[in-house]
């Protein structure tokens, strides 16, 4: 079985941004390496003439016409915001100085 | 001697499409709103909330495609583009990377060498994002969603270019095919096209690309030329002292002319792409391509040669009239309206030009009226005012859409023609100018000109130009 090294869960945890507990890493390693068995199992299939799949209905086509619905008012949608100020949401500083 | 260098140049332009509202909500698109005020649960990214497909999206995203001699995708699909960063408040980006709605197409462009095919990858569907404002101390950041899920195509082009004018004519090229589509007014400077360019060198004659770096933030065409022949110089140097080139994103600073290496806190670039499944895959059939094919408009080459033929155009003037699609329109509705083509030409490529410049303007912002030009052109022609009045008036209706008959009669400002009064008035304009009148009897041309300016001005412009030389001549002999 495949195992989830510590530099990967590293990485995972960059992505995902989440920051892990000792106890929280040995279970999340775990559960990836489960898996990962999950997908080498299915790998075992011979896929070559399958079509891959990404929706399991059959509806395609569904549209909107180009209508305006009146929008939420912002202090709605900012109500959902830890924070705002003059109207916009207020978030840790993205960029580095230069 | 000194190596000879060939630059690689590949685009990424992001086009807004214009919409009345977002991709996948019903928020309006409007620029400019108070922030926070255009947004719904979908475009705010709320948990549970549901994107659907407006379908005019996707019409308008095929007309690009079909005037762009692309194959349209027939089962098309949108994916997620994962990343954490606050401009995206579902933390992915609902966009295309597995089956575009456009692939393999090209446009044809001018260059040096004739013209010249610049291949299209692809062109995909996707949502913009929201602005981000920085606060200058560093401390925090402050987002407007207004724009997010605000309708985008990504037109992605071939490595084809190989200089910074085959990227300004590549970009006038696909402006024209869009705004002739009327399906974005691509403005540059509004953000409502914006060019990513991939830049590499390589020695003249290789068959390797460069390493490239992406350059950000172009915001006009200069800025484009400049970053470009910039980042040449900058890799050429580079190259030449033996150092690497970094593959990275670079923002353009068009101030300091200067571009510096975009860093930003979220730095992997993963985007773990898998299919959207909110959103069901779109099928497109024959009958619609067909149907959509017909909504093609006729196109600026078309216009020109059209115009050379039908009004006789010169091709001079048909080039520039056709560069701006209302501008085009403009001038059909002038002749539909009565207008002789040469002449509404005329007025376009001149005052309307100098004007234009003169504000810094374009012209879909004025409200120069079509038939009020006709109206003057006549007015002016049948003799009732002369070509300095007709300026006058001209700029009256440019800032102020005035009815030219009605304008000139409040302000009596209808050609003088009436000799026996004009006879009067060029009298005494010869008594009171004794030198200039010795002037002109000694030889002197160029004092008649005088003579006749000093009539026009105590006219006020509004005596008839031919008739005052007449008189003028006829008073002048008659006192020798």
């Amino acid at each position: 079985m495949k195992k989830i090294d510590d530099e990967t869960l590293d990485y995972v945890e960059i992505l995902a941004k989440l920051d892990l507990s000792e106890d929280e890493r040995i279970k999340a390693k775990d559960d990836m390496e489960k898996m990962l068995a999950f997908i080498e199992k299915m790998n075992e299939l011979d896929t070559k003439d399958v079509v891959p799949l990404s929706h399991v209905t059959d509806i395609n086509n569904v549209f909107r016409e180009d209508e305006e619905v009146s929008s939420f008012e912002a202090e709605t949608i900012l109500s959902n915001a830890p924070k705002n100020e003059n109207n916009m949401y207020e978030v840790p500083c993205t960029i580095l100085s230069e | 001697m000194a190596k000879e260098y060939e630059m690689v140049i590949g685009l990424e332009v992001h086009v807004e499409l214009a919409t009345k509202t977002k991709i996948f909500c019903g928020c309006k698109t409007t620029f400019g709103m108070k922030p926070n005020t255009l947004t719904c649960p979908v475009c705010s990214g709320m948990p549970g909330s549901l994107p659907v497909l407006n379908k005019k999206v996707l019409e308008y995203a095929i007309m690009v495609g079909l005037a762009t001699n692309c194959d349209i995708t027939r089962y098309s699909k949108f994916d997620r583009k994962n990343y954490f960063y606050p401009d995206n408040p579902q933390n992915y980006q609902i966009s295309q990377l597995y089956e575009p709605i456009c692939r393999n197409g090209f446009v044809n462009i001018k260059s040096d060498a004739g013209e010249k095919k610049i291949g299209i990858h692809e062109i995909h569907m996707e949502e913009d994002a929201g602005k981000l404002v920085h606060d200058s101390w560093g401390e925090t950041s402050f987002v407007d969603y207004n724009r997010s899920g605000v309708p985008l195509i990504e037109i992605v082009s071939e490595p084809d270019m190989r200089s910074a004018d085959d990227v300004i004519n590549y970009l006038e090229k696909l402006r024209l095919i869009i705004q002739y589509l009327g399906v974005s007014d691509c403005k540059l400077n509004e953000g409502s096209m914006r060019a990513d360019v991939n830049v590499s060198v390589m020695e003249k004659g290789s068959k390797t690309f460069g390493t490239r770096t992406e350059m950000k933030n172009l915001n006009s065409f200069k800025a484009i030329r400049r970053a470009i022949e910039n980042e040449r110089e900058r890799q050429i140097d580079l190259i030449e002292s033996g150092e690497e080139i970094v593959q990275e994103t670079r923002k353009w600073d068009d101030e300091k002319g200067k571009s510096y290496p975009m860093r930003s806190k979220e730095d992997a670039k993963d985007y773990r792409y898998f299919p959207e499944p909110d959103l069901m895959p779109i099928v497109i059939d024959d009958e619609w391509l067909d149907k959509l094919k017909e909504k093609e408009p006729e196109f600026k080459d078309e216009k020109v040669k059209r115009y050379i033929s039908e009004f006789k155009l010169p091709e001079y003037d048909a080039d520039i009239i056709t560069e701006d699609k209302k501008m085009a329109d403009f001038f059909e509705e002038a002749i539909s309206l009565g207008g002789e083509p040469k002449k509404i030409s005329n007025y376009l490529l001149g005052e309307v030009k100098r004007l234009l410049n003169e504000n810094n303007t374009e012209f879909d912002k004025i409200n120069l009226n079509p038939l009020n030009l006709v109206k003057l052109i006549k007015i002016q022609e049948e003799g009732k005012i002369n070509s300095t009045i007709a300026k006058e008036v001209f700029e009256k209706m440019y800032y102020e859409d005035v009815e030219p008959l009605e304008y000139i009669k409040e302000h009596s400002l209808m050609m003088e023609s009436n000799e026996d009064e004009l006879k009067d008035i060029v009298q005494k304009v010869i008594d009171e100018n004794e030198k200039s009148v010795e002037d002109y009897r000694n030889g002197k041309e160029k004092a008649l000109g005088f003579l006749v300016g000093q009539t026009m001005k105590v006219t006020k412009g509004k005596a008839n130009p031919g008739m005052i030389n007449k008189l003028l001549k006829e008073l002048l002999s008659d006192g020798k």
